[in-house]
């Protein structure tokens, strides 16, 4: 008989956060081995560190909402709902992959869950986002769109585009800033004439604030009432994020920009041991159990990478195909 | 048959389109309350309402983003490029996302969109208001290109680009928007990738399309004179081109002149003058010759314009050259 929970959350949305949260992070390693082994190429660009993001909007949105985002989306789409097989065959090309080999790492897709991409232009999201919104308004729906962007992309002039037109015709879209404080090697205060990115939606008038993105209960509670309030009265959010990753921005940068005292200090910080340790404070689990989850998800990974293993490559007629919809 | 403009063909081809579909909508600078800058869109706010026409922002980067997004979750949408020299301003998401969408999202994503507005020169708008740009845009897979030149093919073909469901762009032209020509009282549609024959003819094949048809029309009534018989050919779009009816024309004229706006090199010219070399060279009596705008940024000075441009005087000269006559 488990110990009587001391927290305010039932505990299986915990403990299915805490899984979900340490998933992403598993999974992501995997994918970091996966490529070094030469199991796929191109580019990729980890998520680690950032779970509490992805975990903690997702659990603030339902099923009929929309999300969009950069690259840096592999844990995105799955907490959307997208099937870790899928994710990760197409990361390998295969045939099984989200979208059968075509997009890669940087343009994982779906239909059924409402995840828009997975997109590889920096900024370039951001009006497309703008456009869902519009279209969500255009039926009246209460549905909203979130928007990632990641600090790089705060500079890039349709974002600034976009960002007039969803305050000036009240579009439901939430921009969300993950700063992880580096585009690509550049820390964003050598680019950037503001100090605080939530200050981008002071030209244009829109609601904006900033939460600590290490954190999936802060990032959860703060989310959770902004989406509440965009449903019933549709107007475009601005929310920076205060976010780190452990890795490069890519597979390939040995981000040497950045200390090692930077990286250690925000993995004092680390999403899921925090969430970990306040699990086992409200007796929500134990350290055995943290450790079961563990082994639990690592053999669920060596499955799914298996399955990506033997899927098929896509056949030459296939390159085809979906140039056109008919 | 009615005898109306071809900016009231635009206009009546999009107040049918939008009176038989809800999901289509047009936005673009001043197409609502101002009636569009060429009053292409005259009376559609009053027919539809501001939900159905929008006044943008002079921001053609987010609102052809903004177009994109409402287009991959179901509206569709027509955006109005005031004209294609801004229109570049929003290649980035035409070329890099709406092109993209359908192939790179495995077919779950199409994007239903007409991106239209007026090309090339008109008179003594400078270098900056005076390009063509049918050759950057032809060279995109997983869009459509049309580039008409009477009111009849403009309102067939608009609505059969309304109703596709890939990315369509739509080619007109400030010169021709007075233009007068015959439609049909009823509706009627015409195919994307049919040619047309304007004028048949037996010694010489001329290839012209948007204003420039005109110009070869003009060209082939001189021809009379010398008793040279001209066949005008108008592919009408110009991505997918209507091969087999270029290279007909070709095998029973034996020779192929082509009137085209845009500057030579690497120009949609280009490309039909490559595939008729390749697909007809046996049928050719002589090389093929392209009468294109002069390699330089337009000027303003009148007489200046007048020489850059394509002539009637020119392709007559270009006919007498692939004829072997003085």
């Amino acid at each position: 008989m488990a110990a009587e929970a001391k927290t305010k959350y039932d505990r299986d949305f915990l403990t299915s956060v805490y899984k979900e949260m340490a998933f992403g992070r598993r999974f992501e390693e995997r994918v970091n081995q996966a490529y070094q082994k030469g199991k796929f190429a191109g580019f990729c660009h980890l998520h680690i560190g950032q779970e509490a993001v992805c975990v903690g909007v997702q659990r603030a949105l339902r099923p009929t909402d929309y999300m969009i985002s950069g690259y840096r989306s592999h844990t995105q789409a799955i907490s959307k709902g997208m099937d870790p097989k899928s994710v990760l065959s197409e990361l390998f090309g295969k045939v099984d992959g989200c979208v059968r080999g075509k997009g890669g790492s940087m343009h994982m897709f779906s239909k059924e869950y409402r995840f828009l991409g997975g997109h590889g232009i920096v900024g370039g999201q951001t009006p497309i986002a703008a456009g869902v919104g519009f279209a969500i308004k255009y039926d009246k729906k209460d549905d909203i769109i979130v928007c990632y962007l990641g600090d790089g992309a705060c500079n890039q002039g349709q974002f600034f585009e976009a960002l007039n037109m969803a305050a000036t015709w009240n579009l439901p879209v939430l921009y969300i800033i993950e700063n992880n404080q580096y585009g690509m090697g550049t820390d964003f205060r050598r680019v950037t004439s503001v100090d605080r990115l939530s200050k981008r939606a002071l030209a244009f008038d829109i609601d904006n604030s900033e939460v600590d993105g290490m954190d999936f209960l802060k990032v959860y509670e703060h989310v959770g009432p902004i989406v509440a309030k965009m449903r019933k009265k549709p107007k475009p959010y601005l929310l920076e994020v205060h976010t780190y990753r452990y890795r490069g921005h890519s597979v390939s940068d040995p981000a040497a920009y950045r200390t090692k005292d930077e990286v250690a200090q925000f993995q004092a910080r680390d999403p899921i041991a925090t969430l970990g340790e306040y699990l086992k404070k409200s007796k929500v689990a134990s350290e055995e159990d943290l450790k079961t989850w563990d082994k639990e998800i690592k053999d669920r990974l060596t499955e799914i990478e298996a399955f990506a293993d033997a899927s098929p490559k896509p056949a030459l007629s296939e390159l085809w195909d979906n140039v056109f919809a008919d | 048959m009615a005898l109306i403009q071809f900016r009231e063909a635009i206009a009546q081809a999009m107040a049918e389109e939008m009176a038989r579909d809800d999901r289509v909508f047009l936005l673009g600078e001043e197409v609502a309350q101002y009636n569009g800058a060429y009053k292409a869109s005259k009376g559609l706010l009053d027919q539809f309402g501001a939900s159905r026409v929008w006044d943008s922002p002079i921001s053609e980067a987010g609102f052809a983003g903004l177009g994109v997004g409402a287009a991959m979750v179901g509206l569709r949408p027509i955006i109005e490029m005031m004209t294609w020299n801004f229109g570049i301003q929003g290649f980035d998401q035409i070329v890099n996302h709406a092109a993209k969408m359908c192939y790179m999202s495995g077919g779950q994503f199409n994007v239903p969109i007409v991106f239209r507005g007026p090309n090339g020169a008109a008179h003594m708008l400078g270098s900056q208001h005076s390009q063509s740009f049918d050759a950057m845009l032809t060279n995109v897979p997983g869009m459509k290109v049309i580039s008409p030149s009477t009111p009849y093919d403009t309102k067939g073909l608009l609505k059969s680009a309304i109703r596709d469901n890939n990315p369509v762009i739509f080619l007109e032209s400030e010169m021709m928007y007075g233009l007068k020509g015959e439609v049909p009282e009823g509706e009627y549609l015409i195919p994307i990738g049919v040619g047309d024959i304007k004028r048949a003819g037996e010694h010489v094949t001329i290839i012209a399309w948007n204003k420039m048809l005109h110009v070869a029309m003009a060209a082939a009534e001189q021809l009379v004179s010398i008793g040279v018989s001209a066949e005008v050919l108008d592919p009408r779009t110009l991505q997918p081109l209507d091969e087999e009816l270029i290279f007909s024309s070709v095998r029973k004229t034996h020779r192929l002149v082509i009137v085209d706006e845009g500057w030579d090199f690497a120009a949609t010219s280009a490309q039909i003058s490559d595939r008729v070399q390749r697909e007809c060279f046996d049928d050719l009596d002589a090389p093929v010759v392209r009468v294109n705008s002069l390699f330089v940024p337009m000027p303003y000075a009148e007489d200046l314009e007048h020489a850059v441009l394509p002539t009637a005087e020119r392709v007559v000269e270009a006919v007498k050259e692939v004829l072997y006559v003085g």
